[in-house]
């Protein structure tokens, strides 16, 4: 797999206006992504999070302000050219899905990329491959479970070696182990290099894989920090519909007794507690 | 009189080639459920959970074909046997992808649909549906179309269009995967409040543990189309091993009290964050003494 060197933004966002009719949907927002990052949006139902996204793979052009893409703004350019840089997961992997066999499904992309047969083949047993779906590649994905049409969905995007993935919720009805699974595919790709963008409704997936968290608000950015400090900030969490996951919110509950309250996973939670007993212990013996 | 009795269930969906039979999806289900349960329905995806669901108001096999053995009674009715728009009158679904299920022009109509259609009095359709959109918080937005709504909306749409029909069985399919947190917690705390309230029997289908540790009275995990655990969410979520083999995370405060009595050789079982904040306050209060 081909190493990604691209240093500066992936993403520039500058005073985005964006409004279906009648409706307020993005009002001036600014954004910067890094390459190489792994971010997650999050924020309350109709804040916005979907329609920054589809702005990203130029499935929507701004209003007003700008949106660059790997320094190329967006509004010149078709979702076609866009995407080969930018891969879009859809929220529903069905919205997605078309091909009669799962490697049609997946050469759909490469091919429509003007690779040679050759390039389609190598791409297309590659991502059969990343995602563990060899034994499905003559399969209809109609006929499969939704965990296995939401790996397909994503590998289909996969094959297209985009430096940036936009994932719209995609790990929604997925059971916890297909959830973490698929996020471990995401943390791979963003070991190599991709950069990762992933709304999410899930703060335990937050928590675990993002190094950097946006939450959104009535078509805006209202916070932007890394997991332990964005959970700890009780007025930008107030401000939308969120709560910490448990882990964190248990964590800052016994704050007064010893434990730290940027826990942010279950293990690092065990880990800490059992260090504060340890303490206590030694303190009262 | 149960509000749900199956016995030894079995389906599998139409053959998808001729020569090659579908797998069984449900495998020997037996479950009665009382009237004003509230039963949370866990798995794997793919575990039988949406084909359960469906069996409940006979879409299954009705709507579906394939093949069926065993029986399926709902408030002492036959799902295979009755039709299922008589079955609808008393039998609430809300489907996992709320899309297939919106098709009126605005939120309002959408709500109002379900008791239009079962005759009743203007006066009676008017005050379900201000009933039913004031309980999903959906007031601002009868006006709208469905295209202009966001996913969580949309399925606050379908949960309220289901209520309207003022079922005594209540079905709901994965109804909040798209909801942010604190909309998920007010969906929950509402159909709870009508199960006490009405006696509604509410069967749902979910993977957020801390909800159903919070909500549900049962838990009912399904794993390869079979039953793998039927209890309380105190006994359920302290069965780790069992529920990591069928795709279930319990609450992340029980994973943490699995955690430390791995490390600690202790007994720690909680399922809601009030107690485990006590459980574990008191286990470092220093020793009296």
């Amino acid at each position: 797999m081909a190493e990604i060197v691209a240093p500066g933004h992936a993403v520039s966002i500058r005073g985005l206006h964006y409004h279906y009719p009648g409706v307020p949907a993005l009002n001036g927002l600014d954004l910067d992504l890094e390459a190489g990052s792994f971010c997650a949006l999050v924020g309350q139902n109709g804040s916005g999070k979907t329609t920054l996204a589809k702005h990203l793979n130029g499935l929507l052009k701004p209003v007003a302000g700008s949106v660059a893409v790997y320094g190329r703004g967006t509004r010149a350019l078709s979702v076609g050219e866009l995407a080969h840089d930018v891969g879009y997961v859809f929220q529903n992997p069905d919205h997605q899905i078309f091909g009669s066999s799962v490697r049609d499904e997946l050469s759909f992309g490469p091919r429509n990329l003007g690779l040679s047969a050759a390039e389609v083949r190598a791409r297309v047993a590659d991502a059969l491959h990343a995602f563990g779906l060899e034994g499905h590649a003559e399969q209809p994905p109609a006929t499969l479970g939704f965990g296995l049409r939401r790996l397909v969905s994503v590998a289909a995007v996969y094959a297209m070696r985009p430096r940036l993935f936009v994932l719209d919720e995609p790990t929604a009805e997925l059971d916890w182990r297909s959830a973490h699974e698929l996020l471990d595919h995401f943390a791979a790709l963003h070991q190599q290099g991709h950069t990762i963008l992933f709304i999410s409704h899930d703060m335990e997936l937050v928590a675990e894989y993002a190094q950097r968290v946006l939450l959104m608000h009535a078509g805006r950015i209202v916070a932007d920090a890394p997991p332990g400090a964005f959970f700890g900030d009780a007025t930008a969490l107030a401000h939308s519909s969120l709560e910490p996951p448990q882990v964190v919110r248990l964590a800052q509950r016994l704050r007064d007794i010893g434990m730290p309250a940027d826990t942010l996973t279950v293990t690092a939670f065990a880990t800490a507690y059992e260090a504060l007993l340890a303490t206590r212990r030694t303190h009262a013996g | 009189m149960l509000a749900i009795e199956i016995r030894d269930l079995y389906y599998r969906y139409p053959a998808l080639h001729p020569d090659v039979e579908a797998p069984h999806v449900l495998r020997g289900i037996d479950l009665a459920v009382e009237p004003g349960e509230f039963v949370a329905l866990m798995g794997h995806t793919g575990a039988g959970k949406s084909t359960l669901c469906m069996a409940l108001n006979g879409l299954v096999p009705q709507a579906t074909g394939g093949a069926i053995r065993g029986t399926v009674q709902v408030l002492g009715q036959s799902t295979r046997a009755t039709p299922i728009a008589r079955l609808a009158c008393q039998v609430g679904l809300v489907l996992q992808d709320p899309e297939s299920q919106l098709f009126n022009a605005t939120v309002e109509q959408e709500v109002a649909f379900g008791p239009e259609n079962l005759g009743l009095p203007v006066d009676e359709i008017r005050a379900r549906l201000d009933w039913a959109l004031a309980l999903m918080e959906l007031d601002d937005l009868r006006d709208r179309g469905p295209t202009q709504l966001s996913g969580g909306q949309k399925q606050r749409v379908a949960i309220a269009a289901a209520l309207a029909m003022l079922p005594q069985v209540l079905v709901l399919d994965e109804p909040t995967s798209g909801l942010d947190p604190r909309g998920k917690a007010e969906v929950f705390a509402a159909i709870e409040r009508l199960c006490c309230e009405r006696e509604m029997t509410v069967v749902l289908a979910t993977q957020d543990a801390a909800q159903v540790a919070e909500f549900a009275q049962r838990v009912v995990v399904l794993s390869q189309g079979a039953i793998v655990l039927d209890a309380p969410p105190t006994e359920a979520f302290a069965q780790p091993e069992l529920l990591a083999q069928a795709g279930v995370a319990p609450p992340q405060v029980s994973r943490i009290a699995a955690a430390l009595n791995a490390r600690m050789g202790g007994a720690l079982a909680f399922t809601r964050l009030d107690e485990a904040e006590r459980s574990l306050r008191a286990l470092a209060r220093p020793a009296h003494g």
